[in-house]
């Protein structure tokens, strides 16, 4: 019984003409022909235990993880000092605990959540992790790395990007022609250049525009380049949400006699930011990845950490280099697929909300 | 008009001159510490700088250049660079993302799992990390050329790239070319007649096989009759490296590949939501006339999807023109790399040279932009 | 129950507002002083300096900013071995580290206040351009250009070196003659690639170049068989062949192809800061000749010799024109010795790198450093 309905399910899902059982046939054989043997080369022939190059050299060895053992550290906080890592630890923890509510549809109070992950978090994520407060110990900018990095700009990009892509999109859709111009231009001239560009614009040309005795450092540089670029992306989203709001709300706002700021900040942004939630996830998914591109300016994100351990003498084998990409694109892969599934998920909820 | 806060058009007024004022200031005070502070450490200004020789090399030129050129002309070979490896891309990623995109809808279980699976993975890993796994853990690890993996007889791959023989010309080439052209011309006049005919008395035409018979019979014919048409250059073996044929670089092909395998995975799923738009009752409707399902695909359900496909694809197509800017990172010496990378730092003039290459990428865009919606008003609804 | 809830939720506000008000007020408050960093370099907290006269400062200069800051930013490399290489500690060694070490004990007093920045060949200009870093001793060539047009200034020649190529022993290679056709790899953004396109046309051969961003990428290319030799300065040659993976299959040609006078640079517009960096260089040079070393300057102190005392400061007022103390060549010298134990210590016969003095011995003794008087 059981294996007549398998039968019938692979009749009907992979036999179902010739051409598609060829096509399976096909599947199958490069299936095989690439899952065993990185199997083989990730965990069977993997070296597992040792210390230092000699472990993972020699013929017939696949991946080499003590490397990824060792250097765990490194990878979340670059050079950061260990006695200190507590700190970032702590501001990471106090992110989550504004953040998880805030994802959650169910949890209440979401404005003053927003107003807690925006405004208040961020200072005391700085406080804590620059230190450069009294009672605190400063640790510079240099030493950080690693994943610590990597969120650092991408959480920079968003959160600076919030206030400023709504402003923007708001201007593009104004009645106001020097301001929609205005708009127009600065999004369509970040949008259309590569945030290569930009990083070497705020890292080479930003400090030639500044007057002299002020100086930003290189991580700082970049994030101004960051939170400027993303900026530009947001206020699409933004503004993707805005035209979904139907024109009777902004109409019937006005008959209530609300001013322009009360009908889009009372009426009309609250729809349509809930509307672009998935947006902004992908905007982030969008932004997390491209923060890989700081380490061509020289700073090391998490991507830029693994190479510095890379070129590490002690670790430095072929196999090491190649553990340590996959190590990375596994990391990156967890972060970003969970975000795309919790954006699909909220784009489930918008339309069941929709169709009720 | 009398002067009131009350009303909006003066407010409006006052809002526009204070935002043009306050984005002119800022313009201005930038420009400002920009000429002092330019001044004060006595940095080259201008745009001079562009006739002064290179002298520098560059490994890949598509157009005439040596150590002798000027700055400007090594800003063109970056330029042609840029646009080759975009230009394949964008063929290669297109191609590939329709396949995928169609495969992900197919009603065979395992393609349409493989289909998810590619998407999944390569969507969510960063293209940088991707070119840094195909360059420095894939190509690089290669045997050297001397020990070269064959994947034709006569192309062969190591560590410093493919090599192929080069295709060269005969006397007869032109006839051949000719011959083709002719051929090609003659396909598309007999297609339109055929359809035309179809059309008017409902008779089919072999048009496919006609066609296909001018297109290879004709200059097929110059082959034999005069001699063969093009020539093949084998590589042989250096000194050092593979000497003669055409090479591709192990750099450009870890961007390709990198551009057009994470391109792919999002026109992938922009195909597939172009698809899935097209009604259900359309496909039905086509089935129930006894359209097959490939005839179905190709008349009914593309020509309705594109219409949805075309505007996220072209920015699919605007992100792989600037992800090829990643090329610096790798190496390959694209208009950043050579130029915002080599030249700037040669003459120092990081403003002159930024703006630049900012503005050739704006260029590119507005143009992409421009020609794809051109194309957008063709395949979109008229009329209605 | 009523009263105690609404009490709570009238106190609640206030407690509130107050909290917040505290955490913004914290938040706006100025950091401590520089001295109480964790940065790459550790410091103890600045102190005045005795005897710090001289000519006012004009706002904006160099110094008046070094000292305001309480240490020297000095660029240096991302890690050559001999010049400046940071150890697992993150303590940076070097011959242009203790360069800059030497300037900092002239200034401050204290050689330990220096914040090293490492730099890209291709971000170093960019940083002192834009006044991210006061000083930049990273192997840099002398040019006419970089002089000129760049607007920077050279403050003398710190290592004479050229450049060399470095190529695998089995390829059966012993000239730079027989690279005709080769793959060559270096850094992007350095005198080497315009060097090399020199050569190579001065030669009448051909190549390809494979320029990378940073040194360790093109080395680990040359080193995976992508090129078929590396070129940068021969003394780089040396420091980097230990780091490839089996130094011993790797050979330095014998052909030096340019001139490579590294030295350190400032920014153009303070020759106020200039001279100071140009004449520590020129202090620790003479103390070679003199005979004034880290073990022996408080002795030498007490000198006969005029020159000796004008050095150390026991005679004339010469650190008062630089805005620096009359023993800021002492300082220096006590915290990193003179000109030939920098050498000897960083990149001698006795270090792993092994060079000879050759170029670099003092004028007396065959080789070309030599530095104009104190007086």
């Amino acid at each position: 019984m059981t294996v007549n309905a398998a039968v019938k399910w692979l009749k009907r899902n992979l036999f179902s003409s010739w051409w598609n059982g060829a096509l399976t046939l096909l599947v199958l054989y490069i299936v095989w022909s690439a899952i065993p043997p990185f199997l083989d080369w990730a965990i069977v022939h993997a070296v597992w235990s040792g210390e230092g190059r000699e472990a993972c050299l020699g013929p017939g060895k696949g991946a080499c993880w003590p490397f990824i053992f060792a250097n765990l550290d490194q990878f979340a906080y670059g050079r950061y000092p260990a006695e200190l890592r507590w700190r970032v630890d702590l501001a990471f923890l106090l992110g989550l605990a504004g953040l998880v509510p805030m994802l959650i549809p169910r949890v209440p109070a979401k404005l003053w959540n927003l107003g807690y992950l925006v405004v208040a978090w961020p200072m005391i994520a700085i406080v804590l992790i620059a230190g450069d407060r009294p009672g605190l110990v400063g640790v510079d900018t240099d030493l950080w790395g690693g994943l610590l990095v990597t969120l650092i700009v991408a959480i920079t990009g968003i959160v600076a990007s919030f206030p400023l892509g709504i402003l923007l999109a708001l201007g593009r859709r104004s009645e106001m022609p020097v301001i929609r111009t205005l708009s127009i231009v600065f999004i369509e001239f970040w949008r259309g250049v590569p945030l290569v560009t930009v990083l070497f614009m705020a890292s080479v040309m930003l400090p030639l525009f500044l007057p002299q005795g002020v100086h930003l450092d290189n991580l700082l540089r970049c994030l101004v380049g960051v939170a400027l670029f993303s900026s530009a992306y947001m206020a699409e989203v933004v503004r993707g949400g805005l035209q979904a709001v139907p024109r009777g709300q902004y109409e019937a706002a006005r008959a209530l006699g609300l001013s322009y700021w009360q009908t889009m900040g009372l009426i009309v942004l609250p729809q349509a930011l809930r509307s672009v939630i998935p947006g902004i996830v992908n905007t982030f998914i969008g932004l997390f990845k491209d923060t890989t591109l700081v380490l061509i300016v020289g700073l090391f994100d998490f991507l830029g950490q693994v190479r510095i351990q890379l070129s590490d003498m002690h670790w430095s084998t072929p196999q090491g280099a190649a553990t340590g990409y996959v190590f990375a694109a596994l990391v990156y892969w967890v972060f970003c697929f969970g975000m795309s599934r919790y954006s699909v998920f909220m784009e489930k909820r918008l339309n069941a909300g929709q169709i009720r | 008009m009398r002067w009131s806060w009350t009303d909006p058009r003066m407010r409006a007024l006052v809002w526009q001159v204070a935002a043009l004022a306050a984005t002119l200031v800022t313009l201005w005070y930038f420009a400002a510490m920009a000429h002092q502070n330019l001044a004060r450490q006595h940095i080259a200004t201008g745009f001079g700088f562009l006739d002064n020789t290179a002298g520098f090399g560059v490994v890949q030129t598509l157009i005439p250049y040596s150590e002798e050129s000027s700055y400007g002309r090594a800003f063109l070979v970056g330029l042609c660079n840029t646009l080759l490896v975009a230009a394949l891309g964008t063929v290669f990623a297109v191609m590939l993302g329709f396949v995928v995109g169609v495969a992900r809808l197919s009603t065979n279980w395992l393609i349409a799992r493989l289909a998810t699976v590619y998407v999944e993975t390569l969507r969510n890993i960063p293209l940088l990390l991707q070119l840094f796994f195909w360059y420095f853990a894939i190509l690089q690890p290669l045997p050297g050329p001397r020990d070269s993996l064959t994947l034709l007889p006569g192309i062969f791959l190591s560590n410093r790239g493919i090599v192929m023989p080069a295709v060269e010309t005969t006397p007869s080439t032109a006839a051949f070319v000719l011959c083709l052209l002719t051929a090609i011309a003659a396909a598309i006049f007999i297609g339109r007649w055929a359809k035309a005919r179809k059309l008017r008395t409902g008779e089919s035409f072999p048009t496919l096989i006609v066609n296909a018979v001018i297109i290879i019979g004709l200059p097929g014919l110059v082959w034999l009759i005069a001699s063969a048409a093009f020539a093949l250059a084998p590589p042989v073996m250096g000194k050092f490296n593979f000497e003669g044929g055409w090479r591709v670089l192990p750099e450009f092909l870890a961007l390709l590949l990198g551009l057009t395998l994470y391109t792919a995975a999002f026109i992938a799923e922009i195909v597939r939501a172009g698809i899935q738009s097209v009604g259900r009752g359309q496909t039905e409707a086509a089935h129930a006339l006894g359209l097959s399902s490939g005839q179905t695909l190709r008349l009914v359900t593309v020509p309705q999807a594109l219409r949805v496909i075309v505007p996220p694809l072209t920015s699919q197509i605007l992100n792989l023109i600037k992800n090829s800017s990643l090329a610096v990172a790798i190496g390959y010496p694209d208009l950043v790399s050579v130029f915002a990378g080599t030249v700037l730092n040669q003459t120092g003039q990081a403003i002159e040279v930024i703006a630049i290459t900012m503005a050739v990428y704006l260029i590119i865009s507005l143009a992409i932009s421009f020609a794809m919606n051109l194309y957008n008003a063709r395949v979109a609804i008229v009329g209605r | 129950m009523a009263r105690r809830s609404s009490l709570a939720s009238r106190i609640f506000p206030f407690v509130f507002g107050l909290v917040v008000g505290a955490g913004v007020l914290y938040f706006f408050l100025p950091g401590p002083p520089q001295g109480g960093k964790v940065q790459t370099a550790q410091q103890p907290g600045a102190k005045p300096q005795p005897g710090q006269q001289g000519p006012a400062q004009p706002a904006g200069s160099t110094l008046a900013e070094v000292r305001a800051r309480g240490y020297i930013q000095c660029g240096v490399s991302t890690g050559l071995p001999g010049f400046s290489n940071p150890d697992d500690k993150g303590n940076w060694t070097g011959i242009d580290v203790d360069f800059c070490r030497a300037v900092a004990a002239a200034v401050f007093g204290d050689a330990s206040k220096v914040k090293y920045r490492p730099l890209n060949a291709k971000d170093r200009f960019t940083a002192l351009q834009s006044g991210e870093v006061d000083l930049l001793s990273r192997n840099t060539t002398w040019t006419m250009s970089r002089d000129t047009s760049l607007g920077f200034d050279f403050a003398g020649v710190i290592y004479y070196d050229g450049q060399g190529f470095l190529v695998k022993k089995a390829s059966g290679i012993t000239s730079a003659a027989q690279l005709n056709g080769a793959t060559i790899c270096t850094q992007t953004g350095t005198t080497t690639e315009l060097n090399l396109a020199d050569y190579f046309r001065g030669q009448n051969m051909s190549y390809k170049v494979l320029p990378f961003e940073k040194n360790e990428e093109a080395l680990s290319a040359y080193d995976n068989g992508r090129c078929d030799a590396y070129t940068t300065d021969a003394s780089g040659l040396h420091a980097q062949r230990l780091i490839l993976k089996t130094p011993d299959d790797h050979i330095v040609l014998p052909e030096v192809i340019s001139k490579e006078p590294l030295g350190p640079l400032v920014r153009q517009g303070d020759p106020q800061w200039e001279d100071i960096v140009r004449w520590t260089l020129f202090a620790l040079i003479d103390a070679e000749e003199l005979g004034v070393t880290s073990a022996n300057v408080d002795q030498q102190m007490t000198s006969a010799s005029p020159e000796v005392r004008r050095l150390l400061g026991t005679e004339g007022k010469f650190g008062e024109p630089l805005g620096l103390s009359n023993g800021w060549a002492a300082d220096a010298l006590r915290a990193v010795g003179n000109y030939g134990e920098m050498f000897e210590r960083n990149v001698g016969t006795k270090t792993p790198l092994g060079i000879p003095r050759g170029l670099n011995a003092l004028w007396r003794n065959g080789g070309v450093m030599y530095a104009p008087p104190i007086r």
